[in-house]
């Protein structure tokens, strides 16, 4: 057992987490920081983001309309203050992007380009071709490494944070290679522990996304905040989930029933493909209701053609596409259509966090995707997600390293009792488990099923009911769960059983979040209350542990400025 | 297809209990005709044998963990489709020339401070301030170091790599194609700090142009084209007046 000091520390090592970890050693040089992340940096979540990064950066936009696009987009629950906040930082974090080497497409004067995104209203989604994400992480991990003020942990998995005198002073890690449990304090600590899309049995999201920040903060007695809000992207490969991008239809690409209509007409007649997610994603559903979608091996399905365009735009603009459809469905795009249905993609709600990334635990702050700043509200638009990784991870790192210069140093003292129980607690939990019958397989497998199911793109009273139940079940066969490794080395049993226990726990704060909201917003669509409510439900809901079965819900009210609530019609 | 089976042999290597690694056999349904190798792995763990360790994430050919010896040639194991083997069975080894941690999982610091040594980030002269706004660079000037750019640090290349295999202080050539991806990148005048590191002995001569890299690289990235220019480089260092090439 070992013990580390840092000024901030930093959980996860994506886009927010690097950016947050950067942004903390240029506030004060003198910082130490850590990052701790359970894989290496460059294998985080953010290097499969496709699409784009969105500022106004050209001359012809402006901040209102981004801002604007966002809060419409959001269905009236993004707080406008940090939408403002927001817009205003993007452009300078992508140019910093620029600066620190991300390779822009650019436009033929030499100035970054930008392409047209679902749900924005013009051309502000600057992108590296279609890996944006893979250029952006990258690019920012590499950059990080020129820092000698920030220290990895690599493979170091989080079990728990250290909270003293309710203010948090580091983290609980297992060391992968060796099995050890290190408390590794800090005056402060950023979670950026990204998504939880793994909850969900069909998602883009990787193994690593499994909302173990979120559930950290929460067991710390951290509200979470509109957790109901969970983004379906309308185009995902069917089986594999992998994601084709926003940016297929932005550069103009169709979607198609098995009529051969382009049935958006009839959801979205003045946006067509370039309507926002919840809303295209429902409209599919609709059309495989209705019986115009194709059957497949895997379900059902709509075609995303791009034949259009033809080969040179494609290679172009689209190639990791063509890479996909070529290596996982067999198809070249240039000449056949694409298969896709609504796929689980994004975590709008998430640890309750203020403009600058701060939560209310002193000395926890929160960025990315398993944040709830309160920008995205009901519905994020798509590309605005790696610009929030940027600026309110660098809000964070600022606010961090700040606060780190004023705080009390961290006494080993409480700390160490903490770890030995931590410690001790996983051992009895899982490695030296006895008797124990079921498999940690079997029960994901079944909680994600239960998602898709209960918790996708409509909800119904009875569904959400019966989804917490058998969660609850769930929750009592883990208590009997099987681990037949028990190696000090490289244990990823162990990991995806703690995994599991996280995202047990954060699908029950979806599905009681979800229950509770009795109106339609967003990306939360319930069959029973299908309209909007603002009278009753233009608020955040905050769900707080009280135990695992009983989750406590509050509300609190919506930051409103220039734009006032209206009809949501594209 | 509901019958069908597919048996996988995988390195099984506990360094707690193991004194060397040995090899397990598995015969697993091979219950879809779009399953890759990662899939039949994760059917294994879920379901025979949950202390079969390897690492994995996206699923997408694109965060780079998933690198196995497949059949004796490095892939990535989700982009690895069983039914190009199928119906012989498929032997899973860890990547060849690194150290084995534990089962599927090899240790890869050695790369991580490899790329450091590399200086992998812009270097300037005189930093631009965020005000002046972005560098002006076109898509050709893009171009000339886009391919170097595509690298996911799979390590399927060092698997690949008889140079390495024999002397492991070889930079390699995913180390190569990232200090390259940074001197033709425009916007970078840091050729001068990196070239000590590439020219060194245990730089770009150690390279015998196999050229096997390139050919097992996922992403197209042709690390021996860059080994190779950059020997140019090097070469050129000496002749050109210095500085000349900032
Ligand atoms: C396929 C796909 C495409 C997308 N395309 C776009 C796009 O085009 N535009 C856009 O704006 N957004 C896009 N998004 C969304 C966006 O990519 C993500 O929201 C964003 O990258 C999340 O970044 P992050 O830094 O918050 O988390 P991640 O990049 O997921 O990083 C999380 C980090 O936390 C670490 N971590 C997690 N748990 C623990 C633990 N217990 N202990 C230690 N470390 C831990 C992980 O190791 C990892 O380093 C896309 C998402 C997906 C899935
Ligand atoms: S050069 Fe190719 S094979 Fe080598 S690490 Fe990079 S992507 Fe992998
Ligand atoms: S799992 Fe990410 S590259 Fe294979």
């Amino acid at each position: 057992m070992d013990f580390e000091s840092y000024d901030v520390l930093v959980v996860g090592g994506g886009l927010a987490g690097i950016r947050a970890a950067i942004a903390a050693v240029e506030t004060n040089p003198r910082v130490k920081v850590g990052m701790v992340s359970k894989v290496y940096p460059m294998r985080s979540h953010t290097v499969s983001a496709e699409g784009g990064a969105a500022a106004a950066l050209r001359p012809e936009d402006s901040y209102e309309n981004h801002a604007f696009d966002t809060v419409k987009g959001s269905d009236y629950l993004a707080d406008q203050d940090v939408v403002e906040a927001f817009v205003r930082e993007a452009p300078i974090e992508l140019i910093q992007m620029e600066h620190w080497g991300c390779p822009w497409s650019r436009d033929p004067d030499g100035k970054i380009s930008a392409r047209p995104f679902g749900g924005m209203t013009t051309w502000r989604t600057c992108f590296a071709a279609d890996k944006t994400g893979f250029h952006m992480l990258h690019a920012v991990f590499q950059t990080s490494l020129k820092y000698p003020q920030i220290t990895r942990h690599d493979e170091a998995f989080v079990t728990k944070l250290l909270v003293e005198d309710s203010r948090c002073v580091g983290v609980v890690a297992l060391d992968m290679k060796t099995g050890r449990f290190d408390a590794i304090t800090a005056k402060s600590v950023i979670l950026a522990t990204g998504g939880l899309g793994r909850t969900y049995a069909f998602t883009t999201n990787g193994n690593i996304c499994t909302g173990d920040g979120m559930s950290l903060a929460y067991r710390a007695g951290v509200g979470l905040k509109d957790m109901e809000m969970v983004q379906f992207h309308p185009t995902g490969l069917p089986f594999t989930g992998i994601l084709i991008t926003e940016a297929v239809r932005g550069e103009g690409g169709y979607l198609l029933n098995n009529e051969g209509e382009r049935f958006l007409k009839r959801y979205v007649p003045n946006k067509m493909e370039l309507g926002p997610r919840d809303i295209i994603s429902r409209a599919m559903m609709t059309e495989f209701e209705e019986g115009r979608g194709f059957e497949g091996p895997h379900g059902k399905y709509l075609h995303l053609d791009v034949r259009h365009l033809g080969e040179k735009v494609i290679d172009r603009k689209l190639p990791f596409m063509r890479e996909l459809g070529r290596e996982f469905v067999g198809i070249d795009i240039v000449k056949e259509p694409i298969p896709v249905r609504p796929v689980q993609h994004y975590m709008m709600g998430g640890i309750d966090a203020d403009i600058s990334g701060a939560t209310p635990m002193a000395g926890l702050y929160a960025a990315g995707e398993c944040a709830n700043v309160g920008l995205n509200g009901a519905n994020r638009l798509g590309s605005n997600s790696l610009s929030e990784c940027l600026v309110f991870g660098a809000a964070a790192g600022r606010a961090a390293a700040d606060y780190s210069s004023a705080a009390k140093p961290v006494t080993a003292n409480p700390v160490d009792a903490i770890l030995w129980d931590e410690a001790r607690r996983v051992e009895v939990a899982y490695l030296e488990k006895k008797g124990g019958s079921e498999r940690i397989g079997a029960i994901r497998e079944e909680m994600q099923h239960e998602m898709d199911a209960g918790a996708g793109v409509f909800r119904t009273k009875e569904g959400l009911q019966k989804l917490i139940e058998r969660l609850g079940g769930l929750r009592e066969r883990f208590g009997r769960i099987k681990i037949e490794d028990t190696s000090k080395t490289f244990n990823t049993e162990l990991t995806s059983a703690m995994e599991l226990d996280f995202m047990l726990e954060i699908s029950q704060t979806i599905a009681v979040s979800a229950l509770a909201r009795e109106e339609s917003r967003g990306a939360h669509a319930r069959r029973d209350f299908p309209q909007r409510n603002d009278e009753k439900y233009l608020k955040h809901s905050l769900v707080f542990s009280r135990d695992a079965a009983k989750p406590r819900l509050e509300y609190r009210d919506v930051h409103i400025e220039n734009f006032k609530p209206q009809a949501r019609t594209y | 297809m509901a019958d069908k089976r597919i048996t996988i042999q995988t390195t099984r290597y506990d360094p707690d209990k193991d004194e060397k690694p040995r090899l397990q056999s598995y015969e697993i349904p091979f219950y879809d005709d779009s399953m890759v190798v990662l899939d039949a792995l994760n059917y294994i763990k879920s379901n025979v044998d949950g202390s079969l360790s390897y690492r994995w994430s996206c699923r997408m050919g694109i965060c780079g963990s998933c690198g196995m010896m497949v059949n004796g040639t490095p892939k990535l194991s989700c982009s690895a489709f069983v039914r190009d083997y199928w119906p012989r069975p498929i032997l899973v080894e860890p990547l060849n020339n690194f150290p084995v941690i534990r089962d599927l999982v090899i240790d890869m610091d050695d790369f991580m401070h490899k790329l450091k040594s590399i200086k992998p980030w812009i270097i300037r002269k005189q930093e631009i301030p965020l005000g002046a706004g972005e560098h002006r660079q076109t898509n050709e000037q893009i171009d000339d170091f886009r391919q170097f750019s595509e690298c996911i640090n799979c390590m399927l290349c060092y698997a690949a790599c008889p140079v390495y295999g024999l002397n492991n202080e070889f930079l390699g050539p995913a180390a190569i194609a990232l200090a390259r991806r940074y001197n033709l990148d425009s916007r970078d005048q840091g050729l001068k700090q990196r070239l000590p590191v590439i020219a060194d002995n245990e730089g770009v001569w150690e390279c015998s142009f196999v050229g096997e890299c390139s050919v097992v690289c996922p992403k197209g990235v042709d690390p021996a084209k860059a080994i190779q220019q950059s020997k140019l480089d090097t070469t050129m260092r000496f002749v050109l007046p210095y500085g000349n090439r900032d």
